[in-house]
């Protein structure tokens, strides 16, 4: 992979890479210009021919629901996601930091391609720098006029300003957030209507990730067919790749889709802590399936991580050596999700705490015959009956920890000890 | 046409509206689907999960848009989760399985998560036996859970959301039908959520807490036993309960209720009522009442009440026999001859009035109604008639509200006028000050006082109200005296009986005038031929007094003052009112709750109500009373079953012809359907099986043209330069003989309190909060001061109703507290 040139990171290292000055001095907004004078529906078909999904965690193809926003609607919106509450994902930490212009360009191209004249940035409360360099470099975008009236003489018109959330981790889930930023409680709404139809306050809302955005200006500079090249059959383009855990150089690395897991942690985060063995992986954020060592050859692409029972989610990688517990790291998982369930839906708020019950009674000893039995079907109980995609999240700790670990489980059950660190 | 869907639900094809959710269509089918958020008076929530069932539909092939076949049936597509039914609109060909071992695993799974943090106090819970969680747990939960008890999560017991509501938090299933219904149904939204996950919690977000008058419909529709009226809290146990149909009798919309009653020994064995539950009625109160109607029935109950008849001996009202009694009035009145005067109010039944009416026209008397609102011939002539329904209106129709405060006056009216605006209708509100409807309005028009008349006569020269009324596919108006008395409500009503036949409004359903009465049943007097008296005092002079259910001298001094000077005063009533403490005569009369009858709502609809407790005492129901009289007076009254004095009114009153008790106790079916097997769907409201009513005719749609009524010329009473204008106003809660008695109403019905301008308040040197004493019609009172800016300097606003002097606009002046 030695061809491969990262973009969405490539200013990121630079001295005051936030600034509209570097922005500007490395190319910047020359996409925003190229697309302004290109017609909306050709921008639409470009994204669909590139391939570009979510960087969300859902990795819906970007192009497509570009298309579903209602051509005829007076008045839309685009909806910036920069919540990033998923554990283990730091990626788009990074980019509002240190190059939140790239997002901006992205939302005045899909803002034009789409017909919006608004945007609205949703961030994560705790992103203090992060709100900071946002709203600065939008006030810098307007003083430009990148944004605001008549953008560049092209007669577009797009207005932006930032949302601070509250800290609640199901904000980030687009409905929710779409609530938070109307002032209500962070709440899912039940879809359809999907955002694109009726969103922000009614009307048709077009949500994205920001490394989403992120890879519009360069898919318009270089082209669908240079985006489309990289990658596998059906996950395509570059991918910031957090990486966490009992690595040596834990960091985001910038990578082509496809790249193994293996490449990820031993070349790119240079191996195991401590000389210690691999024993599982979190590949794409904490609501995605752990797999066991064995399985990191896979590609980092939606498909291929599908077909073994994960996902890519966020491309959040995190690595667990030999001396991770795993029913200590499916209860402390199982744990933050019971905490940031929204509490509105039964399974959820009640079956999240009852899963984290029994894996916490499991770990200290003190598990009961039928324990195994009884979470598996308390899993079965949560997912597929919530009213959101966060209950068939918040199992995946617990059930792929058990998959692929069962015989930890029953050892806990069996002694009363874990046979990992001895407690 | 609506359009048709088929499905099967559960194997039997069910044809439906299209846009029926399927919990709905399986309802109408007769098929059950398990439910807690969803209610059928509600937009669908799909929170708590309970209807989870399996779906499919039919495999569509994407090259030719048919059906996929597979052994000639359509291949169906199931879903690969299982769905919520409540959130699912039914399509054609649709199959829905709800009993499957998938969909009863899911519903198992859902009812055992709730369990495991229920407290399952059933034994203490006021809600078990009628609980829809305890019901459902029966049905479709696990017969035993997996969980740990000792993990049950611990919440506050007993959390006051206000007076009248509990909270036990414990047993909250955050279903948040309470928190909807405040938002959606009441349009005061007043409940929410706080916290998330399992901290998710019930709180109170207005000042005073759970600021609502409709507070109590929650507690019918908490699928649990969370929410409990401060009333019935710990009171009885359902199965206990005994059940009878009635009306309420607050005010003139005619809620249908079902009084609860129990005999029980702290209450000296007697039968009494626990507690006022909601009864269906679609056209009128739908499964609501307001929390006056639940809440203000303990005055039938109060120690206060009379207990045996009294004749003034000495100076002193003593016991006397009925025999002594009843000879007396009858002496009393027959000397009087056409001297006397029949004075009635508008709380006594059809039945009541027509007794009073028929020994009035037999002494050659006066029949006079006690009202302050004028117009009821008119509304006989152009009011409602069969076919109104109030849900019926929506988009192209208008709806004009003139000198009324609803919200205050006749809650569930208020209610489903929102509603209507909420659907489309054009709500028009005139008057001289803001109200609670003004913000569900489409247009507010104020006038300073005394320009009401003028301020509707011109409605229609204004563009777009003008085009709004008289293009309105249904016009309804309701009026009433809003800071008036009966003559400036009486030009009122003429002023809106005006612009409803000029604009040919009336005579077919969803059409005409509505008073909004002070009672349950002045329309029914007006029918019946009593007329207000302009000047009551004066009409009073010299004359033999017989006065039933109205207590003049308690409201107004100078009718005190009137009646002093009156011949003799036969009084008929419920308490020693103080014009029963003027009387030579008191009958004490039986409370509706301990007979039957009938009342006239202000649509017009007549309405039964059944016997709930024994009679008070030896006490006689009012018609009874003056049927004796009337024979005493060689005139024949029926003193039997008010099914036959129901039956002479019928063949003598013309709008009432064809009517019977019979007729009156029809029911239709009604959707949604409620009841005790579906509790767990509609609430704990009680399904209808002893009558919807019917509608009078409307003398105008017995082809009858009505005549445009001469409205008063020029203006009412104006403020002056130096003077305030005391203007009366209706408040809910005030301190009236049927509220006074319910304790829990205390702090809701306050103290006396006039309301006036900032700008005047500062003028006077007096804040908000602060006392006052204020000089009236001859009297002094201490009031509280409450500031509206909306309200017309110079003028003050006045309860009824509380103690104050105020039949009508007046001076008054205004001085600080000593
Ligand atoms: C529980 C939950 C949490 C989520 N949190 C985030 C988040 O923090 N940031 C984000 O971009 N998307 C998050 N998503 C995904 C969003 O719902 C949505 O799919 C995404 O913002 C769409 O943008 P994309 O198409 O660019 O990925 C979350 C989804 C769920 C179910
Ligand atoms: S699954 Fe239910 S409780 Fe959990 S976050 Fe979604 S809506 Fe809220
Ligand atoms: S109090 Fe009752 S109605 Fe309100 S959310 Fe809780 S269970 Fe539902
Ligand atoms: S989710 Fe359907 S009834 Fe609650």
């Amino acid at each position: 992979m030695s061809t491969f040139e990262p973009v969405l990171t490539r200013n990121t290292r630079r001295p005051d890479s936030e600034k509209i000055a570097t922005y500007l001095a490395n190319g910047g907004y020359q996409a925003t210009r190229m697309a302004l004078k290109m017609q909306p529906d050709e921008i639409i078909e470009m994204v669909k021919r590139s391939g570009l999904r979510g960087r969300g965690g859902a990795g819906f193809p970007a192009g497509v629901k570009w298309g579903f926003m209602p051509k005829d609607a007076p008045q839309k919106i685009v909806a910036v996601n920069t919540d990033e509450g998923e554990p283990g994902t730091f990626k788009d930490r990074e980019i509002v930091e240190r190059d939140p212009h790239s997002v901006i360009e992205g939302v005045i191209i899909a803002a034009y391609a789409v017909g919006a004249n608004r945007a609205y940035v949703y961030i994560r409360g705790e992103f203090f720098l992060g709100v900071k360099r946002w709203i600065k470099a939008i006030a810098d975008a307007y003083e430009h006029g990148f944004l605001g009236k008549d953008i560049l003489g092209s007669g577009f018109n797009l207005d932006m300003s930032v949302h601070r959330g509250a800290g609640a981790y199901i904000c980030g889930e687009e409905t929710a957030m779409l609530e938070s930023l109307e002032g209500k409680p962070g709440n899912p709404r039940l879809k359809p209507p999907y955002p694109a139809q009726t969103g922000l306050f009614g009307l048709p809302t077009l949500v994205h990730n920001i490394e989403t955005l992120a890879c519009i200006p360069h898919i318009i500079e270089r082209g669908a067919e240079w985006f489309a090249g990289i990658g596998t059959a059906e996950s395509k383009g570059p991918k910031i790749f957090s990486v966490s855990g009992h690595v040596n150089r834990p960091g985001n690395y910038e990578l082509p889709l496809g790249v193994s897991l293996r490449e990820i942690i031993y070349e790119h985060a240079g191996g195991i802590r401590n000389g210690r063995a691999l024993k599982a992986v979190i590949p794409g954020g904490a609501s995605t399936p752990m797999l066991p060592a064995d399985q990191i050859d896979v590609p980092m692409a939606f498909e291929t991580l599908k077909a073994i029972g994960s996902e890519l989610g966020t491309g959040a990688v995190i690595v667990m050596d030999e001396s991770t517990c795993m029913v200590q790291a499916a209860r402390r998982l199982t744990k933050f999700f019971a905490h940031e369930s929204c509490g509105q839906c039964t399974p959820c708020r009640l079956g999240s705490t009852r899963l984290y019950e029994i894996l916490d009674r499991i770990e200290r000893g003190q598990g009961k015959k039928g324990d195994l039995e009884l979470l598996l079907e308390t899993v079965q109980g949560i997912d597929g009956t919530t009213f959101c995609p966060m209950g068939a999240a918040l199992v995946n700790p617990a059930r792929s920890a058990i998959r692929h670990f069962r015989d930890e489980f029953e050892s806990h059950l069996a002694n009363k000890r874990c046979p990992v660190n001895g407690r | 046409m609506t359009e048709l869907v088929t499905l099967s639900i559960d194997g039997k094809q069910v044809t439906v509206p299209k846009g029926t959710l399927v919990v709905d269509a399986a309802k109408q089918a007769g098929i059950d689907i398990p439910v807690f958020c969803y209610h059928p008076k509600m937009e669908p929530a799909g929170m708590c999960r309970m209807c989870l069932v399996e779906l499919g539909r039919p495999m569509i092939d994407r090259a030719t848009g048919q059906p996929v076949l597979e052994n000639g049936q359509p291949k169906i597509q199931w879903a690969p989760k299982l769905e919520t039914a409540c959130t699912n609109v039914v399509s054609d060909g649709m199959v829905v399985l709800t009993r499957s071992e998938k969909a009863r695993a899911g519903q198992q799974e859902i009812l055992e998560f709730l369990l495991t943090s229920h407290p399952l106090d059933c034994p203490v819970c006021d809600k078990g036996g009628e609980c829809p969680l305890q019901n459902l747990t029966l049905d479709y939960g696990p017969g035993k859970s997996r969980f740990l008890y000792n993990e049950k999560h611990h919440a506050e017991k007993h959390v006051p959301l206000g007076e009248l509501i509990w909270l036990d938090r414990e047993r909250c299933i955050q279903c948040g039908r309470c928190v909807r219904f405040q938002r959606l149904v009441a349009g005061e939204p007043v409940l929410a959520f706080d916290e998330r996950g399992r901290d998710t919690e019930i709180i109170t977000n207005s000042e005073p807490a759970f600021d609502s008058i409709f507070s109590g419909n929650t507690t019918d529709i908490c699928p649990v036993g969370a929410l409990t009226t401060a009333d019935f809290r710990f009171g009885a146990r359902p199965w206990e309960l005994k059940s009878a149909a009635s009306l309420c009798a607050q005010c003139p919309v005619g809620c249908n209720i079902t009084f609860n009653t129990r005999r029980e020994a702290k209450s000296g064995g007697r039968v009494v009522i626990k507690r006022v539950m909601p009864r269906q009625n679609e056209e009128v109160n739908e499964i609501w009442i307001c929390d006056k109607g639940r809440f203000a029935y303990h005055f039938t109950e109060s120690e206060a009440r009379l207990r045996q008849p009294l004749i003034r001996r000495n100076g002193q009202l003593q016991p006397a026999s009925w025999e002594e009694a009843l000879d007396l009035a009858a002496a009393k009145l027959k000397a009087a001859g056409k001297d006397a005067l029949i004075l009635a109010g508008g709380r006594l039944s059809n039945e009541d009035l027509f007794n009073l009416k028929k020994l009035a026209d037999g002494l050659g008397a006066q029949s006079v109604l006690y009202t302050h609102v004028g117009g009821g011939d008119l509304v006989t002539q152009i009011g409602l008639a069969s076919g109104t329904n109030l849900a019926d209106l929506g988009k192209g129709d208008t709806i004009l509200v003139a000198a009324c405060d609803l919200y205050e006056e006749a809650p569930i009216w208020w209610l489903r006028v929102k509603q209507a605006a909420d659907r489309g209708a054009t709500l028009i509100v005139v008057n001289a000050r803001a109200t609670r409807l003004d913000k569900h309005a489409g247009y507010v028009v104020r006038y300073a006082p005394g320009d009401e008349t003028v301020t509707l006569q011109g409605l229609l020269k204004q563009d777009k109200i003008g085009a709004a009324i008289r293009e309105a596919g249904n016009l309804l108006v309701f009026y009433a005296a809003d800071g008036l008395d009966l003559n400036g409500s009486t030009s009122v009503a003429a002023a809106c009986a005006n612009l409803l036949i000029e604009t040919g409004h009336f005579g077919r359903p969803n059409n005409g005038l509505i008073g909004v009465w002070p009672h349950a049943n002045d329309q029914g007097a007006w029918e019946i031929g009593f007329r207000p008296e302009a000047d009551l005092a004066a009409a009073l002079k010299g004359k033999t007094v017989y006065i039933a259910a109205a207590d003049p001298a308690g409201d107004d001094p100078r009718l005190a003052k009137a009646l002093q000077d009156a011949g003799t005063v036969i009084v008929q009533e419920l308490f020693q009112t103080a014009t029963a403490s003027l009387a030579e005569v008191v009958l004490p009369a039986a409370a509706y709750t301990e007979r039957e009858g009938t009342f006239t709502s202000g649509e017009r609809r007549v309405q039964r109500y059944y016997p709930a407790v024994p009679r008070w005492a030896e006490t006689k129901a009012d018609y009874v009373i003056t049927a004796e009289i009337g024979q005493r007076l060689g005139l024949d009254l029926e003193a039997g079953a008010p099914a036959l004095v129901f039956n002479r009114l019928t063949a003598e009153i013309t709008a009432f012809a064809g009517l019977s008790y019979r007729k009156l106790a029809e029911v239709r079916p009604q959707w949604p359907i409620v009841g005790r097997a579906d509790l767990y769907y509609g609430g704990t409201t009680y399904e209808n099986k002893q009558g919807l009513g019917v509608h009078l005719a409307a003398a105008a749609s017995a082809g009858e043209s009505p005549h445009l009524p001469e409205v008063r010329k020029g203006s009412g009473p104006r403020p002056q330069e130096d003077a305030l204008l005391a203007v009366p106003v209706t408040k809910l809660y005030d301190l009236g003989v049927t509220v006074r008695s319910s304790v829990l109403l205390e702090a809701r019905i306050g103290l006396p309190a006039i309301t006036i301008h900032p700008l005047t308040a500062e003028k006077m040197g007096l804040k908000a909060g602060e006392k006052a004493m204020i000089g009236l019609g001859g009297h002094e009172n201490e009031v509280l001061v409450k500031l509206d800016e909306t309200i017309p300097a110079g003028v003050a606003l006045v309860p009824r109703s509380m103690g104050l002097p105020v039949s009508a606009p007046a001076p008054l002046s205004v001085g600080k507290a000593k």
